[in-house]
């Protein structure tokens, strides 16, 4: 068992309700984990601690470390738990790393998250880590198609189901969520990449305006 | 339009074969055609396997399944097809190779016989372009396995009439299959979204994002996928990924399409998947996926 507490910062993307993750934090650990929307704001560097976990969104682990040549890395690691919008999160969390993240950190984080019924993806530190930057260009090409006509939606959302045993389809998972949440996470990808597969589809920048205006 | 009560199938591969499977255990009259005779025979035998395997499973009766076989039969001469209702293709996915399949089909065939491809990639106005009876050409692209899949992309080209789509769809549900409409574009909406997909997944492992296992473990436990993306290109075989790129490529160039090169030095190595017994993981035993 590796002893671990938590600082809250409120608002967890990742640890919105109970969960065994939190149950199991102390006053004092080997690991402590910054959790919420100011996680990165509250991190701080402390190499007597054998792991710091510090919960990310959009941002990158050298945000909140810094970066230098290409040889960055410590005892901190970034998490996220992933979730889709509004969605439930689910039970996978990304391990952000960096170039030389020490090992004992890793083995620790993955220990505390697993320890918690979490399974553990690790990943180095590049933005959207492995799901978002996976699934958004899928997404907006969905979005794309869908104004192109190449389907209905639910036909596409039938397609995906029953052609790849998809639990959800690409529009019916995103109405569900949160268009405007797409919109926001790939706007912060096409924001490092450039490409246009990251750039907004059309559909979640209408999403988005309205959702500036408290519409749905 | 005649009702259709005789099938012909155009292949007696992988696809097309679970094809004639789906025609004959749905009760038509069927025709598997193929000019390689061991094809057609070892097609015959997995069709007989197959229903026998649904009956001790309790999905056919050996009634439905003595009837399956009695309507049964092979042909390696286009003639053999000559008294089908529709004729479904599924032979090697090239443009040139389909349109003089459906070109020498027209000659044979009456003319109400509807015309199907289960092309992925290829354009159904395209494979239909001069062959005869343009307005009686539908794509049907069933997905693999056909017998199991009930899936079923179905495509107008740009002069199918609207009498031959309905005739083709109907069909189609009497199959026992679910029918989806797309247009007639690359990929239709399956390979559309999961060729690039994959692409990119290969991609990710290339510049050093993730090893295979932590991204087939995110999309199983993030996304509640049933396979991950790099245990599925192992089983589709990275040479086929490589195809496939390249046909979608050359109608799309979008770049997401084009093969990533490390999937080209993985071929190049003979990594290609289960088949060769490594790919994105090692495989230590030749037995079938789900098995």
């Amino acid at each position: 068992m590796v002893s671990y507490s938590i600082v809250d910062t409120g608002d967890s993307r990742s640890f919105p309700e109970d969960h065994p993750f939190l149950a199991g934090s102390g006053a004092e650990g080997e690991v402590v984990a910054y959790i919420g929307a100011g996680a990165i704001s509250a991190w701080q560097e402390d190499l007597s601690r054998t792991a710091i976990l510090v919960e990310l969104h959009t941002e990158t682990l050298g945000e909140v470390t810094g970066e230098s040549r290409g040889e960055e890395g410590s005892n901190t690691i970034g998490f996220s738990r992933f979730r889709v919008g509004d969605g439930a999160p689910s039970d996978l969390v990304e391990l952000v790393r960096q170039p030389h993240t020490d090992p004992a950190a890793l083995e620790a984080a993955r220990m505390v998250l697993e320890g918690a019924g979490l399974q553990v993806s690790e990943c180095f530190d590049f933005a959207g880590r492995i799901l978002d930057r996976l699934i958004r260009p899928y997404y907006n090409e969905a979005l794309a198609k869908l104004d192109e006509g190449l389907a209905t939606a639910d036909d596409m959302d039938l397609t995906v189901k029953l052609g790849l045993g998809y639990p959800e389809g690409p529009i019916e998972l995103l109405e569900r969520t949160g268009l405007h949440h797409h919109h926001d996470v790939t706007q912060a990808l096409f924001e490092v990449y450039g490409t246009r597969h990251y750039a907004p589809a059309r559909r979640a920048r209408v999403a988005k305006k309205r959702a500036k205006r408290g519409l749905s | 339009m005649t009702t259709i009560q005789t099938v012909g199938v155009c292949g007696a591969g992988t696809m097309g074969a679970g094809i004639a499977i789906v025609a004959a255990r749905a009760g038509y009259r069927t025709v598997l055609y193929d000019t390689n005779a061991k094809a057609l025979d070892r097609a015959k035998g997995q069709t007989e396997a197959f229903l026998a395997k649904s009956v001790e499973r309790g999905k056919l009766t050996q009634a439905q399944v003595d009837t399956a076989l009695a309507g049964y039969k092979t042909t390696d001469t286009l003639d053999g097809l000559a008294e089908c209702d529709i004729v479904i293709e599924a032979v090697f996915e090239n443009l040139a190779v389909k349109q003089e399949l459906f070109g020498k089909l027209n000659d044979v065939c009456p003319e109400h016989t509807l015309f199907a491809s289960n092309t992925s990639t290829l354009s159904i106005t395209q494979i239909a372009s001069g062959c005869g009876r343009e307005d009686r050409v539908v794509g049907m692209h069933f997905c693999l396995p056909a017998q199991l899949m009930k899936l079923v992309e179905m495509s107008p080209g740009l002069n199918t009439s609207d009498t031959s789509f309905a005739a083709a769809w109907a069909f189609c549900e009497a199959l026992g299959q679910k029918p989806v409409k797309t247009k007639d574009a690359p990929g239709f909406i399956l390979n559309y979204f999961l060729v690039p997909f994959n692409n990119d997944v290969i991609r990710l492992i290339e510049a050093g994002v993730a090893e295979p296992a932590d991204i087939d473990r995110a999309i199983k436990a993030g996304l509640g996928y049933k396979m991950g993306p790099c245990e599925l290109l192992d089983l589709i075989g990275l040479d086929t990924q490589v195809l496939l790129c390249d046909a979608f490529y050359g109608v799309t160039h979008d770049p997401r399409c084009a093969a990533p090169p490390l999937l080209h030095r993985m071929v190049a190595a003979g990594h290609l998947g289960r088949k060769s017994g490594r790919g994105f993981f090692s495989y230590d035993t030749d037995k079938m996926y789900g098995a």
